[in-house]
């Protein structure tokens, strides 16, 4: 009797595409196959070149194993690196269909040194194939670019757009200009021209500029709330600086920045954008419209208000059709698809946050 | 809706003197310093509120020559008595907080202090004022709180939302030390001194942006004192946020719920949930309202997820364009809690703002307290 109901469960458990999932490298070596051998030689020698004072770690100390779930430890290598663990702790537990790869570390979007950032760019986009993609079908990639060299990036998007197994561009949101200024437009260009959304991963320094307009945070907590800060900033510079007025059918996907806090925002852009709008006539329409029709979010790690309901208005304003599940796995505040929404969503809008959205989005 | 007679309105910004003017409050040293090298011709106009910008002020309440705020007349005229008011705090918005050289910022707050002192609160008994310190030097900061605060009639300290360093800082903490000593809430107000950029992805290009920012900022500013402890510590302090808006702050009480469960080992003075700690010590005053007009229903769902009626403060922010005609008070707001926010809640926050209060009703006293 209970094998039957548990068989029943399983059957029509929603399958779902995740977002935000972490592969990491076994070794700190692992990418140098991928490098010519001018930068193999580089990193040996001189190692990265970072706009913080620790490099390799995390100025912040994470609360757990490093940011890790405790279990997420494979026999070798950090969480993430296993491909077997991962399929079997998450892609087949968890139903994964599709899961976007979002590599962090070493990928070139911190590295002062353009040319070793372009190198370490490819190197990260041929091992995210290689490793992972070829091996695993259920696997995206993403063109990582280092976003402050615009030609090479364009030169990368390039190079990839014919190949499905790229669905997004990953640039950082902690540019050394907001990303809405010019240097950054042959970028959005390049990935109108090659139809796939720019997906911006909260990330660690990259430009060097502190967590927030006063300078940086002394803990953890603060340092993971800057985070909010940082996307409410991207977007805000993205409109304003009349990107979407330059480039109408480009798509961007905020990644692990929550989501609670965009109507409240576009709500204030609104409002000031009314007053000013004289100083940005380029911008024609009320900001909040082009949120509405340019941005994702993906929703880990989820707002829990102290009333559930509170999180399903938030929904409501924002789009259910906007929302696209994600697990941050195997990082600490990993959300579990099972308990991660503390509200009830009927069944079209469960099928459309968990999966469709995201499907229709990349194009899978 | 209409206003209520007898409000307290929270913050205002009484245009601010010439340098020149400043020279008379200035010890000899400065004020040979700032005849020699030009200083007194200097503006210390804030980038945060360009002059002429349309949010800086509503065409109606600018003086003669297009000056926001005009003079005092006009500001007793359309801040004062249009709204019904009989008391109003003045938050100087003046250069001097964002001047790099500590003694110069010091004399120079000093001056705007004693100037804020003879010439608005001196002329006119329904002001009170924050006061200007240089934050960047916390010990000269205190003295200078100290100096002043002999004066009832300054009921606040006033910081901007962007400096150099996160507010909730160990090395700030002189200051909140003499705030809960003297009865004097800290006010952080919207603007800043640029030592940082706006943002953490550098500087955007319009002001418009830069205004917009404001809101992470007090986000961010607020999360420094509850995560560093600055309400354990300092357990009857109150912080204002002027001129902040208001819908963020429930995403913000909900986000930083679920990360102190994750993380509080790292905060272990942090015995209860930050939106209670939130609620307890945080106040906001009212204007700009960035909920959409004409939807009152979002602005009533933002207040109600507040948790508490305690929380706002009735203010104009005069002159800053953010409505039109007397429309201060916006939809959504129900007579209970406007009441609160216009009267109730500005007593409780700010101690010296009591006094005045109880000598409205009691005309005989009046003169002799407020001189």
């Amino acid at each position: 009797m209970n094998i039957t109901v548990r068989e029943r469960t399983a059957a029509q458990r929603l399958t779902i595409v995740d977002c935000d999932i972490h592969p990491a490298f076994r070794t700190p070596a692992e990418l140098h196959p991928f490098l010519p051998e001018r930068w193999r030689e580089h990193v040996k020698t001189f190692g990265e070149h970072v706009r913080h004072g620790l490099t390799g770690q995390l100025p912040y100390p994470r609360m757990m194993a490093a940011g890790m779930r405790v279990d997420s430890f494979p026999e070798q290598g950090p969480p993430g690196s296993d491909l077997d663990l991962m399929r079997r702790q998450h892609l087949d537990m968890n139903g994964v269909e599709v899961g976007m790869l979002m590599p962090l570390s070493r990928a070139g979007m911190e590295e002062r040194n353009l040319d070793f950032a372009g190198a370490l760019a490819r190197a990260v986009n041929d091992w995210q194939l290689e490793r992972w993609v070829g091996e695993e079908p259920r696997l995206r990639a993403g063109i990582v670019v280092p976003q402050e060299d615009a030609v090479f990036s364009v030169e990368e998007i390039e190079r990839r757009a014919d190949d499905a197994r790229f669905v997004q561009i990953l640039m950082s949101p902690r540019s050394s200009d907001p990303l809405g200024h010019r240097r950054y437009w042959p970028i959005y260009a390049a990935a109108e021209r090659a139809r796939r959304p720019i997906g911006l991963h909260v990330q660690g320094y990259s430009g060097g500029h502190a967590s927030t307009g006063s300078g940086w945070p002394t803990y953890y907590m603060q340092e993971h709330y800057a985070m909010v800060g940082n996307m409410q900033a991207v977007m805000t510079s993205l409109i304003f600086e009349g990107v979407f007025a330059r480039f109408p059918n480009l798509k961007i996907v905020l990644i692990e920045g929550g989501f609670a806090w965009v109507p409240a925002l576009s709500w204030r852009m609104d409002k000031h954008w009314e007053r000013m709008r004289k100083e940005t006539p380029h911008v024609t329409r009320p900001p909040s419209e082009y949120v509405r029709e340019h941005f994702y979010f993906t929703t880990q790690p989820i707002e829990e208000p102290e009333n559930p309901r509170d999180l399903a208005a938030i929904m409501e304003l924002i789009g259910y059709d906007r929302l696209m599940f994600s697990t941050d796995y195997p990082h600490w505040d990993f959300d579990d698809p099972h308990r991660a929404f503390k509200t009830q969503l009927t069944e079209e809008q469960r099928a459309q946050v968990f999966r469709d959205n995201a499907k229709a989005l990349y194009a899978l | 809706m209409q206003v209520p007679n007898g409000a307290i309105d929270c913050d205002l910004h009484p245009a601010m003197p010439p340098a020149s003017a400043l020279l008379r409050y200035l010890p000899d040293y400065w004020r040979d310093q700032f005849a020699n090298r030009h200083i007194d011709r200097m503006g210390f106009q804030l980038t945060s509120y360009p002059p002429n910008a349309p949010l800086s002020a509503r065409p109606d309440w600018r003086g003669p020559t297009g000056t926001p705020g005009g003079d005092l007349d006009l500001l007793r005229c359309e801040a004062l008595d249009r709204f019904g008011t009989r008391l109003a705090i003045c938050n100087p918005l003046h250069g001097a907080i964002a001047l790099f050289n500590e003694d110069m910022a010091a004399a120079l707050c000093a001056a705007v202090n004693d100037w804020v002192a003879r010439e608005l609160l001196d002329r006119e008994p329904r002001l009170r004022a924050s006061i200007v310190v240089p934050t960047h030097d916390p010990h000269a900061a205190v003295a200078e709180i100290e100096r002043v605060a002999a004066d009832q009639r300054f009921v606040q300290i006033m910081l901007l939302a962007m400096g150099d360093l996160m507010l909730g800082r160990r090395l700030y903490w002189p200051i909140y030390a003499a705030a809960e000593r003297l009865q004097l809430p800290i006010g952080i107000h919207a603007g800043s001194t640029y030592q940082r950029a706006p943002t953490p992805a550098g500087w955007p290009s319009h002001k418009l942006e830069d205004y917009v920012a404001q809101s992470s900022a007090f986000e961010n500013q607020l999360v420094s004192f509850v995560t560093e402890g600055v309400f354990q510590k300092f357990p009857t302090l109150k912080l204002v946020l002027s001129e902040s808006g208001i819908t963020w702050l429930p995403p913000l009480m909900w986000r930083t719920g679920k990360l102190w469960r994750g993380v509080r080992p790292e905060v272990p003075w942090l015995d209860r949930a930050p939106a209670e700690i939130i609620r307890a010590h945080v106040r906001l005053t009212l204007q700009p309202i960035d909920a959409p007009f004409g939807q009152p229903e979002l602005l009533a769902r933002t207040l109600e997820q507040l948790g508490s009626d305690e929380m706002l403060l009735f203010s104009t922010d005069f002159p800053h364009w953010h409505f039109d005609g007397d429309d201060v008070l916006p939809g959504g707001l129900s007579d209970a809690l406007v009441r609160k926010l216009m009267i109730d809640n500005p007593l409780t926050t700010y101690p010296r703002l009591r006094e005045g209060a109880v000598l409205r009703d009691n005309p005989a006293q009046r003169e002799e307290t407020v001189r």
